[in-house]
Order: C-alpha cells, then sequence, then structure tokens
C-alpha cells in the first residue's frame, strides 16, 4: 500500500506547488522576472547629470535631501514607459510628490519632443546618455521607479509601468510613513 | 577523400562557433592576462535583462554597458573581487551565475549532495531487501 501512496502524494505536493505558483503568477503577485534590489534600505546612489531640456545645466541629486522623492527610470525607446506615462502626470499631480526622470541612454530631441507632446511629470528630467547612473541604481529594465525617503534612503522599487494601484499599493503607506508629501 | 573533407569542414565549422557565442568583435586588451580575466568575469555575470545569457554572450545594451563597467574596472587594476562586489551592490547576487553559499543558498549547494544521498539510500534498500528474497518467492509480486 505504502508503495503507491508515497509517489501519489509526492506528485499531488508538487502539483499544489505548481499550482499555487502558477495561480500567483496568474494574478500577479508574483513576478519570476523580479530581481529583489539590494538598494532598498540602503543610502540612494548620487549622481549629478545634465538636464534633457537644457543639457548646459546640470541637476545634483543632493538638492533632494530631506525630500521624499520619485526617481523614475524611462526612455523613449521604451513602450512600457510609454504606457506608464499618463499615470506618472496624474499621480505626480495628485500625491505632490517630486518625481525625477533619468531619461536611459536616450536621444535628448527626442526626450524633449516625447515630453513637449505627451507632457511632463517629472520635477526634474536628466539625461544618463551612456547609461552609468542606471547601472548604479541597479537597474536593468525601463521603466523602473523608486521612492526615496528624507534621509535619502531607498525605500521601495517597482519594475514595469508604474499605475495607480500599484502606487496605493507599494509606494502610498512609504510616504505616509514619511509624513506624507514635501 | 570528398567523405574526410567534409568531415574537417564540420569539425572546423564546430570549432569556429564555440568563439562565436560572445558578442565582442575584438579584444577588449592587448595583453593576454586582462584579457582572460575579462572573458572570464564577463561568462560569470548575467545578462540582467536576458537572464539565461552571460554578459559576454548577449547583445542587450545593458549587457554592453556592463561588458564596459568590467573593461574598466580590469584597466583601473580591480581585483575581480572588487568587480564582483560592485556589482553584486547593485543588482544582488543574481547578477552572479555562481551564488555565494549563505543561508538563503545552501538548500541550492547541498541539493546535488542531498539527491545522490538519496538516491543511493533508496537502491541499497531495494537491492538488499530483493537479494534476501528467496529467488522463486518474489515479496513484490502478488502470488
Amino acid at each position: 500500500m505504502l508503495r503507491y501512496l508515497t509517489p501519489a502524494i509526492a506528485a499531488l505536493a508538487l502539483g499544489a506547488l505548481f499550482w499555487f505558483a502558477l495561480h500567483r503568477i496568474g494574478n500577479g503577485t508574483l513576478d519570476v522576472r523580479e530581481i529583489k534590489s539590494p538598494l532598498i534600505g540602503r543610502a540612494a546612489p548620487t549622481f549629478t547629470l545634465p538636464l534633457v531640456m537644457d543639457p548646459a545645466q546640470r541637476f545634483d541629486s543632493h538638492s533632494m535631501a530631506g525630500k521624499v522623492y520619485v526617481v523614475n527610470v524611462w526612455g523613449t525607446w521604451c513602450p512600457a514607459c510609454r504606457e506608464e506615462h499618463e499615470s506618472l502626470i496624474s499621480l505626480s499631480r495628485i500625491t505632490g510628490v517630486p518625481f525625477v526622470g533619468i531619461d536611459w541612454k536616450d536621444d535628448n530631441a527626442e526626450a524633449n519632443r516625447y515630453l513637449a507632446q505627451l507632457g511632463n511629470p517629472y520635477q526634474t528630467v536628466v539625461a544618463d546618455a551612456e547609461g552609468r547612473v542606471a547601472i548604479d541604481w541597479g537597474v536593468y529594465g525601463a521603466p523602473e521607479t523608486f521612492l526615496v525617503s528624507k534621509d535619502g534612503k531607498v525605500l521601495a522599487k517597482y519594475a514595469g509601468a508604474l499605475t495607480e494601484a500599484v502606487w496605493a499599493e507599494k509606494f502610498a503607506p512609504l510616504v505616509s510613513q514619511q509624513g506624507g508629501a514635501p | 577523400m570528398i567523405r574526410t573533407q567534409r568531415w574537417s569542414a564540420l569539425a572546423a565549422g564546430l570549432l569556429l562557433c564555440v568563439g562565436a557565442f560572445a558578442i565582442d568583435t575584438e579584444a577588449a586588451f592587448p595583453d593576454a592576462v586582462r584579457q582572460a580575466r575579462y572573458e572570464h568575469l564577463t561568462q560569470e555575470l548575467r545578462c540582467l535583462v536576458c537572464q539565461n545569457q552571460s554578459i559576454a554572450d548577449s547583445n542587450a545594451s545593458l549587457a554592453g554597458d556592463l561588458r564596459r563597467e568590467v573593461k574598466e574596472m580590469i584597466a583601473a587594476g580591480k581585483s575581480d573581487d572588487d568587480i564582483k562586489a560592485f556589482l553584486t551592490a547593485r543588482y544582488g547576487d543574481f547578477v552572479l551565475y555562481e551564488p555565494p553559499l549563505s543561508a538563503r543558498t545552501v538548500l541550492l549547494w547541498a541539493a546535488p549532495g542531498l539527491l545522490v544521498l538519496l538516491t543511493v539510500g533508496a537502491a541499497t534498500r531495494v537491492i538488499l531487501r530483493r537479494s534476501k528474497a528467496p529467488i522463486d518467492a518474489d515479496p513484490e509480486e502478488p502470488v
């Protein structure tokens, strides 16, 4: 009896595990491609980069000290960035949290045209033409969105198109903990 | 004669393929020592975009940027451990094809050994039981 029961139980247990994992992938609570960022809870990488609007000027991330802010990595070449653009615009308006855009490996003229046409959700948007700052942030795809605390630590990261629902679930509670937007 | 020519052409083609997996078209370093380190490191680092390719094999833009970082760090005299530490601080252990032994990966590292032990144990039990049984009355079969 046992020799038939053991494999049957093992198969059922394995089946249950697969079903559980597939179910979570199906409803979006498990992303197998997600890579947990080692930056969470650590000091946010600092950077100085030229502005997309005016490359002669540079933006220094130290100027954000004492504020909760969002870093959004995007590019005009990235379809999911286009997908999240409306959400970025409304979230930056509604929440009052400043959005700093990092335009990753992009053409500056193209980026200016894109923002003029679709609207600009960013308080500041800088150009990372060589992709070095993106590597410091551990970026492996676009879009990626980070939340930085008042004391300059990375609170959260989201890879993929940001939506109001994702914001409400992942970012909004952390912003409240920080005492809201500046 | 023709047959041997075909075989040698095939062998030569296969040998060429070995080198063809890397994306770089020219050597990163003029000296063999640093070039070997560069090739070894880029083979050991995972391309985060494609996830099943090393940064040496991938033509993704990020893989190119990571190869540039590795090349610059080797040129700057950084050790292999420094370079790996730089990348894991940003991308986590996932960037390494060979994850370090830690509480989280101990099962991963121990699994092959455990599976061998389990198989050997089960096989030994079955063999011992069968060797003790009388030849004509196999206890496994219903009479």
